[in-house]
């Protein structure tokens, strides 16, 4: 079969070269998974039924307001669950006036009418509901790209996964508390004004007395003894803010002349948040002012007098680097909806090569204990299949750089894993080559017989073993995932190498013209 | 040529029954030890949040308790990883956050007269959601695995040998875990990754025995033989090649084990353990059950027959 020969050897060139191709240059070619190199993996999760309750008060918000602007005196206008408000109007008598003004609020339907009372219910259509989820979700992951983009790291992996999870992974970053910060960060600025200071520990006795409109906010306060710092009760404000982050057009860090070392930012406002902000000061002069940052107070300046300019500073002590990252955040805009750290594995550049060196002697000594076991007890046949496992090796670690798959620590136990198997295809397929020559068949015979019984038992077996890997990848996420994706390519080239490379070889080797009486093995 | 075993032909199948009693007082021993000690989990399953903190002199875990103990968290666990100067602490789910709680524990680490210079080298945070994810993960892992497992050789084979191969997958699977739990080791993600390799291991072990018999079965030399010598025939004749890789597959897991690191200490446990009783199972708990299977309904079969013939001969004289 000559022809048939050489269209095998042309076969496993394409593969080697190709696999090589791939693999060039090797440092570049691998992704190393967060456990080899360091870096953070993050799995944050959406608040969107919160989202979808801001977008429910907001449409509350609307619907008086149109009540008010037709005239219809109401007596309550308020949320009711997640996607719902509630309406009662002050007369029965302004029914229809009002059912007017609910029609026009399309993504809402209305129901449990109660004309008598002059109460009625409008829920957000479950499509808009859906809609506004994946709106929330789709916007915190662009902001969270645009945030990390800023921020420099070589290759990030930012993804949605499922409704209201975003997977974050920086690998190979060395400031793992800033990334945190950043990311975790909202960045919802508000200014608000503040009712009054909270004074001494009467917070709760406070908040019980309480009117809905107002609430108790922190601030951030340094322990001088043990130099940490926790929130404290701070100012009681009015909960509906005056100005929000939505309206400035830049922020940019200053040094804080007030506090020498410390950093501040300055935001500056566009034309509509100038004009409102002159306006605020202009009729609260008196009254103090809190900017809030993620629900907690930054500073409460007094306002001294109308301020045209629509500038803001927010001060906290910075370093450069917070005061920096602070600007980026709010550059880019608030979050829509705030994230919460589902999982979260972050792992130190120290640590990560210290795994990957332990990882790869382990490797290394069980590879060159298999090569050598194969050499002593089948010799020739033996080196036939050492060099099948170097083919092997290559060509699992080429589909993995060709996938883009991530090499992490179990997934090099993975591929330790594979050498055993790629092995024990060698094994069954020299021990039936021993029995057929046992029986006293002729060489070739024998290594035909002999591949051709082991195969079907070869197949059986690596397609059982690659059935869990395909189940451990469906089923498996991060460490799992990749020890599956190791090991079923590993499977895939062992089943390869096998039957086209070891093949190969004993044909070039005993099939030939000449007659061959013995074989090694 | 080297070889192991020329011509073997030890009498596997017929000492089954001393097995079945060893197999049984292994797998009791492991479900007891589970029952009562049950199995350690990691925080990939339980959530929590863990850090491993690496301290520039060696400290004593006490004085690490000390450190703790300020901040409210004198009840984690904390344990020496690998080396002297390196320990993992646990903590369960609180309310605070997990970078919280990082930089707590580090300034408490820091602030510590007795320990020195503390550098935080991982944290992993698992949330309660995700937690409990993960342990539906690992469940609906294990068991669709053994579905399919069961179904690819009910159809490759029969469903004898799919029941039987999935009997002695679980029997690994039994004694895995009560070797982890009898040794205090951790279950984690990277464990359950072991313990279907395992899975996989086992059954591929099973099927190259199947596969032999299956094999003889078409030749003439073998029919008529008692089932049980068939099956103990195949058994012999793939002896060698199962002893070679089961060594082999030995060796690697047990570098892992020793070599691996501390990372993979627990992952090469499961995969060492199981390479022993992958190997044995295939042997004394899949091609066992298929012999007594097989025999208790050639005897059925058989008594069903002497029985209709015996009715034949009554229906004749009446």
């Amino acid at each position: 079969m000559p022809r048939n020969l050489r269209t095998r050897i042309i076969i496993v060139l394409v593969v080697l070269l190709g696999s090589l191709w791939y693999l060039y240059p090797p440092k570049k070619a691998i992704n190393l998974g967060l456990d080899l190199q360091g870096g953070i993996h993050l799995v944050l999760g959406v608040e969107t039924d919160k989202h979808v309750a801001n977008q429910s008060d907001r449409a509350a918000e609307d619907f008086a307001a149109a009540l008010e602007r037709r005239g219809i005196a109401h007596r309550r206008v308020a949320r009711d669950g997640l996607a719902a408000f509630v309406v009662e109007l002050a007369a029965p008598q302004s029914w229809n006036d009002a059912i007017t003004v609910a029609n026009e609020f399309q993504t809402f339907e209305r129901s449990n009418d109660d004309q008598a009372a002059g109460r009625f219910r409008m829920t957000m259509s479950a499509r808009v509901q859906r809609q506004v989820r994946e709106d929330a979700a789709k916007q915190v992951l662009e902001k969270l790209r645009n945030r990390i983009d800023k921020f420099n790291v070589a290759e990030p992996t930012i993804a949605r996964q499922g409704e209201d999870r975003i997977l974050i992974q920086l690998p190979g970053i060395q400031d793992i508390q800033r990334a945190k910060d950043l990311i975790g960060k909202t960045g919802y600025l508000e200014f608000r004004l503040v009712e009054r200071f909270v004074e001494g520990g009467d917070a709760e006795a406070l908040a019980r007395q309480l009117g809905p409109e107002v609430e108790i906010l922190p601030r951030r306060v340094v322990d001088p003894n043990t130099k940490t710092d926790r929130l404290v009760p701070y100012v009681v404000v009015q909960k509906r803010p005056l100005l929000t982050g939505s309206a400035l057009t830049s922020a940019n860090v200053a040094a804080d002349p007030n506090s020498p070392g410390n950093w501040q930012v300055t935001v500056t406002f566009n034309e509509a948040g100038r004009q409102r902000f002159a306006e605020v000061t202009e009729q609260n002069v008196g009254r103090s002012l809190a900017i809030v940052l993620d629900g907690v107070v930054s500073s409460a300046p007094r306002i001294n007098e109308r301020i045209p300019g629509g500038n803001a500073v927010i001060t906290g002590r910075f370093t450069i680097q917070e005061a920096q990252d602070l600007k980026i955040v709010l550059n880019e805009g608030a979050l829509p909806a705030t994230v919460q750290i589902l999982e979260e594995r972050t792992v130190g550049p120290s640590l990560g090569a210290d795994s990957i060196r332990q990882g790869m002697i382990a490797i290394v000594a069980s590879g060159v204990v298999v090569v050598l076991f194969m050499l002593a007890y089948y010799r020739l046949s033996g080196l036939i299949a050492d060099v099948a496992l170097i083919l092997n090796l290559i060509i699992l670690l080429a589909c993995m750089a060709a996938f883009g798959a991530t090499l992490t620590l179990p997934g090099i136990a993975g591929i330790a894993l594979t050498i055993g198997m790629a092995v024990d295809t060698n094994i069954l397929i020299f021990e039936r080559i021993r029995e057929e020559l046992r029986i006293g068949k002729t060489v070739r015979a024998s290594i035909d017989a002999g591949f051709h019984r082991a195969f079907r038992t070869i197949i059986d077996t690596h397609a059982t073993v690659m059935a869990t890997a395909l189940i451990l990848w469906i089923f498996g996420s991060g460490p799992v995932a990749g020890f599956a994706v190791s090991l079923g390519t590993g499977l895939a080239a062992s089943l390869f190498t096998a039957y086209f490379f070891t093949r190969l070889l004993f044909d070039v080797i005993y099939m030939g013209r000449r007659k061959v009486e013995t074989v090694s093995i | 040529m080297i070889q192991i075993f020329r011509n073997p032909n030890y009498n596997f199948i017929g000492n089954r029954r001393w097995a079945y009693m060893l197999s049984g007082l292994i797998t009791l021993i492991g479900i007891v030890s589970l029952v009562t000690q049950g199995l350690r989990y990691d925080i990939d399953f339980t959530g929590g949040t863990l850090v491993q903190v690496r301290f520039e002199k060696i400290p004593t875990v006490a004085d690490i308790r000390k450190a703790l103990g300020r901040i409210g968290m004198g009840e984690s666990i904390i344990q020496e990883f690998g080396r002297s100067n390196e320990f993992i602490i646990r903590a369960p789910l609180t309310s605070t956050s997990s970078e919280e709680l990082t930089k707590k524990v580090e300034r408490a680490l820091t602030e510590e007269p007795g320990l020195g210079k503390a550098e935080i080298r991982r944290v992993e945070f698992v949330g309660p959601q995700v937690g409990k994810e993960l342990q539906w993960q690992a469940i609906y892992a294990v068991v669709f695995g053994l579905i399919g497992i069961l179904l690819y050789i009910a159809l490759r084979f029969d469903l004898k040998g799919g029941v039987a191969a999935v009997m002695a997958v679980f029997h690994d699977v039994i004694v895995c875990l009560g070797a982890m739990s009898l040794m205090h080791r951790e279950f984690s993600l990277p464990v359950l990754a072991a313990l279907l390799t395992i899975i996989g291991y086992s059954v591929n072990d099973t099927i190259v025995a199947y596969d032999r018999l299956r094999e003889n079965r078409g030749k003439t030399t073998v029919r008529g033989r008692p089932f049980a010598e068939q099956m103990n025939d195949a058994v012999n004749q793939t002896l060698s090649r199962t002893v070679l890789t089961a060594l082999t597959v030995f060796l690697s897991t047990a570098i892992l084990l020793f070599f691996g690191g501390k990372t993979l200490e627990d992952f090469a446990f499961v995969l060492f353990v199981g390479v022993i009783t992958g190997t044995y199972s295939t042997t004394y708990v899949a091609a066992a059950l298929v012999v007594d299977w097989t025999l208790y309904v050639e005897g059925r079969l058989g008594a069903r027959k002497k029985r209709l013939a015996k009715g034949g001969e009554a229906r004749k004289i009446t």
